[in-house]
């Protein structure tokens, strides 16, 4: 039954395919390792986009899950070479978007003006995702939403915190009552 | 050359020759089982286990690294860091392919056994005779009823978990207790049965898991992680079942590393004599002699070894004189697929993760319907609930969107298609003899394809699944067909068929080569045709069934 999650992979919250890893199912085209690195600036940087997309609330958030750290690693090893390009100025573009909008770096401006931005972002991201050809390039906010998504309800706060996870279910029980607000399992 | 002796040798572990030296060490047998990659010890070398996603850095994805080592098995979703120690590294193993073929190989102790999807489900001779009724390749040489004790012997001991449900297509069997059909596809399955009159049954999946207390085994736990490796040996496989048995008898002798390169032949006698043995790791020649050999080594691998032997008497090699050796490749097309949304069982959920889904046992071309192609398909499938990775419209980022995230989102349902393939004759195996592993031997190459019968099939597989999602009043149907590639089903049969005739097939209906009678073939390369049901379940059967008839044979002095 392995075959019918594949199905699952496709479709994110993002809308669209999946940016590298478990896209590449077929016929993917081989690019040598880009030798971009990412410093520790980046990850910080990473982490707080990541913490807008995904906050703290009272369960916990982004940063609390090493998502910027996730995002690199992901971007070195499972990214095309095209791709980890798009990735890596994406974060000055995202930068420059701050600066532009508030005059004042993405670090520098407060929560609620990062939120902004970012909802700005994504709505840009999803138009120009759906418009876009197959051959054309990805939107570098799509990336990181992604994998800021894949990153945080795959990790272990994420998964046993924000979502419910269980190792050893022990027992299969396929109508269990729902009510709203219950969270969803990690997996399935 | 050293040399060593044995009463049979079983070259192969996976699902067939794991039955082949349980059966012939129960029997008294003296047996030694030859593997051509390394060891894997139960639960101790399931190194991946225990482990959860968040273990993995790439949470269980692939890397770029891994597609660039992987040109083969990174065509479907075999790739992955999950569990990628129990896949062939393609780069040692290279095969030329004239046609694409998706070939996916497990070369360790236990095989793909420790990979396999686990369905298990019966023929029915509404499959057996069909060949003959058609006039496609030739008659099966067995009936349902030669098998029928076989199935249920190795049913009892594999452990099946499924219902009964008195299809004729399918027969019954031996079943532990069926998994749980969820509440979407309770429904789904009885509006089916009202909507086509009973044709077209909708079953929970016949599954090689443990569902009710079972000798040295322990119960599935619904981790669905199967491909991890189970440490409850909660699924069949050579190591939670077949191996154990074996070794109990003390009369087992396991040999990893040890690439069979020919099987032995003398003329004078007619007969295998033993078998010639690279060290994968040493490079050095063993030979092994026994009375008889169970050849296990997977469909085109056991293909590979016949082809390699006895050549100074047959150039093709063991059991070509028929002509039909390495031909008659088939598999099951699948990746035809669709799914879409169930409303109003918002206030429902499960608990635990079924490694089991639905099927849909085939019904076309048979109970007198009849279409533009022959044979048929049967689906695989499942309702589940979307978690993490729904859709949210309203919120994009922030608290919002995160605590809509954390909510399961809808219900989905789907279904995919496997389908018969026709055994052809020229779709074949040949070796190429002017490309060598890493070993220094001769490849196969592959030159087969999915032929009309097949394509216009595919569109039936297509256009049914949608109707009968939409019937039955799933939303939002969508259906895809993709990949109409052989090797993908990871089902590859007949390269050595079972016939009446020796001028015909390569193997008699004992599964013996006719041209060596101690050779006995008992993995998919037997099968005369493909059906469109899982296999592995039947070359269980019919390795057990063979076995019984070769000591009964060896007793009687006629091997």
């Amino acid at each position: 039954m392995e075959r019918r999650e594949l199905l699952k992979m496709i479709t994110l919250a993002t809308g669209g395919a999946l940016i590298g890893g478990d896209l590449l199912l077929s016929g993917c085209k081989i690019n040598a390792k880009s030798d971009g690195t990412f410093s520790t600036d980046d990850i910080a940087f990473l982490d707080e986009v990541a913490e807008s997309i995904i906050p703290k609330t009272n369960t916990p958030g982004a940063k609390d899950a090493e998502v910027g750290k996730f995002m690199t690693v992901m971007v070195n090893d499972c990214y095309e070479a095209k791709d980890q390009k798009i990735f890596h100025d994406g974060l000055i573009k995202l930068n420059e978007a701050s600066k532009t909008k508030f005059s004042s770096s993405f670090m520098k401006i407060t929560a609620a003006q990062r939120k902004e931005l970012l909802t700005e972002l994504d709505k840009e991201a999803k138009t120009y995702q759906k418009a876009k050809k197959e051959t054309d390039p990805n939107h570098y906010f799509t990336m990181m939403k992604q994998l800021t998504l894949a990153g945080f309800f795959t990790s272990k706060p994420g998964a046993t915190e924000a979502l419910r996870y269980v190792a050893i279910p022990g027992k299969y029980e396929g109508s269990v009552p729902y009510k709203k607000g219950d969270k969803a399992w990690a997996t399935s | 050359m050293a040399d060593q002796t044995y009463d049979a040798i079983v070259i192969g572990s996976g699902i067939s020759g794991g039955w082949a030296a349980k059966e012939l060490t129960q029997k008294g047998l003296k047996v030694i089982m030859l593997e051509r990659g390394r060891n894997i010890e139960h639960i101790k070398d399931y190194v991946n286990s225990m482990k959860e996603a968040w273990d993995f850095p790439h949470r269980g994805g692939r890397t770029q690294e891994m597609i660039n080592n992987y040109p083969v098995l990174k065509r479907d979703y075999p790739l992955r860091e999950s569990n990628l120690d129990m896949w062939v590294k393609d780069s040692e193993c290279p095969y030329t392919e004239v046609k694409r073929f998706d070939w996916f190989r497990g070369y360790h102790v236990g095989g793909r056994s420790l990979t396999w999807g686990r369905q298990s489900y019966r023929w029915s001779d509404m499959y057996f005779e069909e060949n003959a009724k058609d006039g496609i390749a030739v008659d099966w040489p067995v009936r349902y009823k030669d098998l029928e004790q076989w199935y249920d012997y190795v049913e009892k001991f594999a452990g099946i978990s499924g219902s009964k449900e008195g299809l004729a297509q399918l027969p019954d069997g031996q079943f532990l207790p069926p998994m749980e059909m969820n509440c979407v596809e309770k429904d789904v399955a009885a509006r089916m049965k009202t909507f086509y009159k009973g044709m077209r049954p909708m079953i929970i999946g016949r599954t090689a898991h443990i569902t009710a207390p079972h000798p040295d085994r322990q119960m599935c736990q619904f981790r669905n992680k199967c491909v991890q490796g189970c440490p409850f040996g909660g699924y069949f496989s050579t190591q939670s079942s077949t191996l154990p048995a074996a070794m109990n008898t003390g009369n087992l002798t396991v040999r990893p590393w040890s690439i069979v390169t020919k099987i032995l032949y003398d003329k004078d006698s007619q007969k295998a004599t033993g078998v010639e043995v690279l060290d994968a790791e040493t490079n050095q020649t063993y030979v092994y002699k026994a009375k008889i050999i169970f050849l296990n080594a997977s469909t085109l691998n056991s293909a590979w070894i016949l082809m390699n032997s006895a050549t100074e008497i047959w150039p093709e090699g063991l059991g070509s004189s028929s002509g039909e050796l390495g031909h008659n490749l088939m598999d099951h097309h699948l990746n035809v697929h669709a799914d879409g949304i169930m409303e109003g069982y918002e206030d429902k959920y499960v608990f635990g993760r079924r490694a089991n889904g639905i099927y849909i046992p085939r019904y076309r071309n048979f109970f007198g319907d009849k279409r533009d192609y022959l044979r048929g398909f049967g689906y695989q499938g499942g309702a589940s609930r979307q978690g993490w990775n729904h859709e949210v419209s309203e919120y994009s980022i922030g608290s919002e969107f995160k605590e809509a995230l954390t909510e399961p989102g809808n219900w989905s349902m789907g279904m995919g298609g496997f389908g018969e393939t026709l055994p052809y004759h020229d779709n074949k195996v040949t070796l190429d003899k002017t490309k060598k592993d890493k070993w220094g031997l001769n490849v196969l190459s592959f030159d087969a394809e999915l032929k009309e019968n097949e394509l216009k099939m595919r569109k039936d597989m297509l256009n049914d699944a949608i109707e009968m999602l939409e019937a039955v009043g799933v939303k939002n149907v969508k259906g895809t067909d993709t990949n109409p590639y052989l090797g993908r089903g990871i089902h590859e049969m007949g390269t050595a068929r079972m016939g009446k005739d020796p001028k015909t097939s390569v193997l008699n209906k004992w599964n013996q080569v006719w041209d060596a009678k101690n050779v006995f073939v008992t993995d998919g390369s037997f099968m005369t045709s493909a059906a469109c049901q899982n296999p592995s379940l039947t070359y269980m059967a019919f390795t057990a069934r063979a076995a019984d008839h070769a000591v009964s044979e060896l007793k009687k002095g006629n091997l």
